[in-house]
């Protein structure tokens, strides 16, 4: 129990700074590449497409809140990417199930009609 | 403080859920997953104080984006029979390249002095909502009218340019 208590006191006396919030979204951008680099259905993609999207909205709103604290520009910029980025998921959806009717399926490799 | 614990949990979250996410086989269980990490996100947002985003990432991200995820799941039908897997060489490729470039970023991170400021309770002053009001809708010095409208337009251009791709020929 004593142990314990030492360990809560030293995690409530370390503070979160700046770099924390980066470290975390740069982990969460990585995560996201490696699943871009990875899957094979289309929708899949687009998952990690939107786990590095968050990632870069994490970051703009940390420096805004902890480096700029008097300004808004992160805090709205992340509001405009939020809004950009359901955009882009509403297109990127209607092109796939475009796909889909076409192709009867949503694999990456079968998409080669527009390669050569 | 308490934002550290908090700040820990909500971290574990995104990080082991995003794990999952681009991993789990299942692409209904990688919405999901993507669900706790939108949540996660939600929670950083209220945790730095900033209310009103994170009830817009709740509302846009989890209400909206991931319901149309699962739509567009449901539409194109059971596909796991025949689903076709990355080989292992290339797998492997994708982590390291992955892991050299997130050491890259973390080295770049940590040998950087930033200012010392640290994460306090959100209180007043901490970016009223009101004030994001004023400047949104004010085309003064540090207004953002014109992006406001410019994005208004995008989304209808994107409602429009959804429905005519998605259109039966």
């Amino acid at each position: 129990m004593d142990r314990l208590n030492d360990i809560l006191n030293i995690v409530l006396g370390i503070h979160v700074d700046i770099s924390w919030f980066l470290i975390l979204s740069a982990l969460m951008m990585f995560i996201g590449i490696y699943g871009f680099l990875t899957r094979r259905n289309t929708l899949a993609i687009l998952i990690s497409v939107e786990l590095m999207l968050n990632a870069a909205d994490i970051n703009f709103a940390a420096f805004n809140r902890l480096l700029f604290p008097n300004g808004q520009e992160g805090y709205i910029f992340t509001l405009f990417s939020i809004a950009i980025s359901a955009a882009e998921t509403a297109i990127a959806i209607a092109v796939m199930i475009n796909i889909y009717r076409n192709l009867k399926n949503n694999f990456v490799g079968n998409l080669d009609k527009l390669k050569w | 403080m308490a934002q550290t614990i908090i700040f820990l949990i909500l971290a574990a979250i995104i990080l082991g859920c995003g794990i999952m996410a681009v991993t789990t086989k299942r692409i209904m269980r990688a919405a999901t997953y993507l669900m706790f990490v939108l949540f996660g996100t939600a929670g950083l947002y209220f945790l730095m104080g900033y209310t009103f985003l994170g009830s817009v990432q709740v509302m846009v991200y989890a209400g909206g984006v991931v319901v149309l995820y699962i739509f567009a799941l449901m539409l194109t039908g059971r596909q796991d029979k025949k689903n076709p897997t990355v080989s292992l060489a290339k797998k492997f490729a994708a982590l390291v390249a992955s892991l050299c470039g997130a050491g890259l970023f973390l080295f770049a991170i940590i040998t950087h002095q930033f200012a010392e400021n640290i994460l306090t309770p959100p209180s007043e002053q901490t970016t009223p909502v009101s004030l994001l009001g004023e400047q949104l809708l004010s085309s003064d010095k540090f207004g953002y009218l014109l992006p406001f409208e410019i994005v208004s337009i995008l989304l209808l251009a994107c409602i429009v340019g959804s429905l005519i791709i998605a259109r039966k020929h």
